[in-house]
């Protein structure tokens, strides 16, 4: 079922949380709903699942306006980010909860119960109190009761959040396998670039209440629409300039800014691993001194000084190309940017202070 | 005597450690060992000296001894020392079987009256947002605050021969205050915050994730009440109205004010207690009072094993990792 969001905005005693935000979702699409706490996603998903009212604005499902109907009408599957299991009952009497409560005959709860507990793999302990179960055995009994009755949607608030590195890994995996399968239409809410970029099919960047980007990982990822998304998708080396023309100037290097506007500042992003160390200087390159290297296992981060350049900057490196290079602190190199992407400075004194890793 | 296990044992331990230490051990496998032997309670920097600790614990003991268990074993001797005969010769007296009647009475009538509304109101006060939830938690709190006689005063004001609705009700006959409604009206009034102010905060803690579960999945508020929120709230509930039924049972201000004092037909036990005093007749008003006594004991103990019960509930809550509210 296709998820069609107008125009929604939600205030919480005055103070808003969404602005006009407008979403559309097609029938059987894994989407991520990414960006920082109180940026307004988990509000946007339950104004979909109907546990909170929207101050303007219409949710349809599949061209149908459900904003009016309560959530029990809905029938979307939602796993809770604490899972809000029913501590008093069984895993069984969980996943057979919704079943009961809309008063299905009993010949066919019981063969659905079943048939779930086998699709999350957890048929063994069906007689289980959620208190006597690890972390992401309680992720999957929430699963299969949120699916219990087919719905054709399904929402889930920070599904791996409160799981355990390796866990959330599998548990990765085997939600992305599972929805493959089902093909049911599946938002989900992360604050967790990786997740959202290894799970969904598209990733919707949001932001103080409005929807930033959306696009594939890979198109978020190599074309962010702002530099809240350039920022919030891994660490970024900023760097002030200024525009001239379809030009930006950042001290003496000159990189192109089609449409920049009639802006007159600019902001230049790189990321650490576009950026090269040469021993000499070469073309459209800026001195730097070495201060630390970094091991990070496949790749090495080194840390400059650039008077000019934000003081401050960072490089990727792999470890060979650092071993050829036999960097030791106080060397004096050269740094060039493989690409760059300039964004307009609009509110310049708001973001003067970022610094390399400055999130 | 708990606590004498304490520093004895806190003052062997290393000894006992170094003698059974093997000679050739390393120093890094003694240390542990030690440790080991130290009594569960580990002393804390924050700890008291033994002299302090002592003093305190007596003088809570002396104190508890003092107004609690002293008077509590004249009670009992009172009401026993002339024969378990006597005893329940005061204890079958017509009064007092009409008082106990009536006790039961307005103990089963005023008892589920307030754990409906203490449901209904902890259900509005932490599921709900509105304006004016802070008064409204403030006014379930006002019997607490007010004196049972004025909350026994008020009813006469208002339901009494000369009070606000006297005439109309006397024109209507009906009779509220000096007779069994009214001993029902101040009860509930006196007892009314007991079961709300239990449920509020341990629903608060709760959260409301499972009752939006359920809702999701397609259940109706009755459903949700009666599958989810009161299953998760029964041992609290329970333990509210252990509370709640003692103090209606025992509750004398309020009461003593509206009743009137009728023999046999508006004495409650405290009240009857209170009558047999006046007239000298002690050995009956202890027997008496023995029964509330009675009463007492065995809602201490329910009390307890409520708590127990609870504290269980509580911590397998922690452990889940119930949110507070994300």
């Amino acid at each position: 079922m296709s998820i069609s969001i107008r125009g929604l905005s939600k205030a919480f005693d005055g103070h808003p949380v969404l602005h006009d935000v407008s979403l559309e979702i097609p029938e059987g699409e894994l989407v991520a709903l990414l960006g920082p706490s109180g940026c307004g996603k988990t509000t946007l998903l339950r104004i979909v699942a109907g546990l909170e009212v929207a101050d303007a604005g219409e949710v349809h499902h599949d061209g149908e306006d459900f904003s009016s109907r309560s959530a029990r009408e809905r029938n979307v599957g939602v796993v809770f980010q604490h899972y809000a299991l029913f501590r008093h009952m069984t895993v069984a009497e969980n996943v057979a909860f919704p079943l009961k409560v809309r008063r299905r005959p009993r010949a066919e709860i019981g063969p659905r119960v079943d048939e779930l507990l086998s699709l999350v793999q957890l048929d063994g302990l069906r007689g289980r109190y959620p208190h006597q179960l690890s972390g992401g055995q309680r992720q999957r009994v929430a699963l299969a009761r949120a699916l219990a009755t087919r719905p054709r949607i399904l929402l889930l608030d920070e599904p791996f959040g409160a799981l355990d590195a390796r866990v959330r890994q599998e548990l990765r995996r085997w939600l992305r396998r599972l929805h493959d399968d089902l093909h049911v239409t599946s938002v989900f809410v992360t604050h967790d670039q990786e997740e959202a970029f290894e799970v969904s099919d598209r990733v919707v960047l949001m932001n103080a209440g409005r929807i930033e980007q959306v696009g594939t990982p890979a198109q978020v990822f190599e074309e962010p629409a702002s530099p809240f998304v350039m920022r919030f998708l891994g660490a970024v080396n900023v760097f002030q300039g200024h525009l001239e023309g379809d030009r930006a100037y950042v001290n003496d290097l000159v990189f192109a800014a089609p449409g920049a506007g009639q802006a007159r500042s600019a902001h230049v992003y790189v990321r650490p691993h576009e950026l090269e160390i040469h021993r000499a200087a070469v073309k459209g390159s800026f001195a730097a001194r070495v201060l630390r290297l970094v091991p990070l296992g496949a790749a090495v981060r080194v840390e400059l000084s650039a008077p000019g350049f934000g003081n401050a900057v960072e490089v990727e490196l792999d470890v060979r190309k650092s071993e050829a290079l036999a960097l030791s602190p106080g060397d004096a190199v050269h740094v060039s940017p493989r690409r760059v992407r300039v964004f307009p400075a609009h509110e310049a004194a708001a973001q003067d202070s970022l610094t390399a890793s400055g999130l | 005597m708990i606590g004498a296990f304490d520093p004895v044992t806190a003052a062997r331990a290393p000894a006992t450690a170094a003698a059974s230490e093997p000679p050739a051990a390393p120093a890094a496998a003694a240390a542990p060992s030690v440790r080991v032997r130290r009594p569960a309670t580990p002393r804390r920097p924050t700890e008291d000296p033994p002299v302090v600790e002592w003093a305190l614990i007596g003088l809570a003991l002396a104190f508890l001894g003092a107004f609690i268990l002293v008077p509590a074993s004249v009670v009992v001797h009172e009401a026993l020392k002339d024969g378990l005969a006597l005893w329940k010769e005061a204890i079958v007296d017509p009064d007092a079987i009409a008082a106990i009647e009536l006790t039961l009475l307005v103990a089963a009538i005023s008892v589920p009256l307030n754990a409906l509304f203490g449901i209904a109101a902890a259900w509005s006060i932490t599921r709900f947002r509105y304006r004016g939830k802070g008064v409204l938690v403030s006014l379930i709190d006002l019997p607490f605050g007010v004196s049972p006689v004025i909350s026994g005063m008020m009813a006469v004001l208002l339901f009494g021969a000369h009070g606000w609705l006297g005439p109309w009700l006397l024109d209507h006959g009906i009779k509220i205050v000096f007779a069994v409604p009214g001993i029902v009206l101040a009860t509930v009034f006196v007892t009314f915050p007991f079961v709300a102010r239990e449920l509020i905060p341990f629903m608060e803690a709760q959260g409301v994730e499972e009752e939006e579960a359920a809702h999701v999945l397609g259940a109706s508020g009755w459903q949700i009440l009666a599958k989810v929120t009161l299953p998760n709230v029964k041992w609290s509930l329970l333990y509210a109205i252990i509370l709640c039924n003692a103090r209606a049972m025992g509750e004398f201000g309020a009461v003593s004010v509206v009743s009137g004092h009728i023999r046999g037909v508006t004495n409650t036990l405290p009240l009857h207690v209170e009558i047999l005093y006046n007239e000298y007749a002690f050995r009956a008003s202890f027997a008496v009072a023995s029964l509330l006594f009675v009463l007492a004991l065995v809602t201490l103990v329910a009390k307890k094993a409520l708590e127990w019960r609870q504290r269980r509930a509580i911590r397998e809550a922690a452990r889940r990792g119930a949110p507070a509210g994300a």
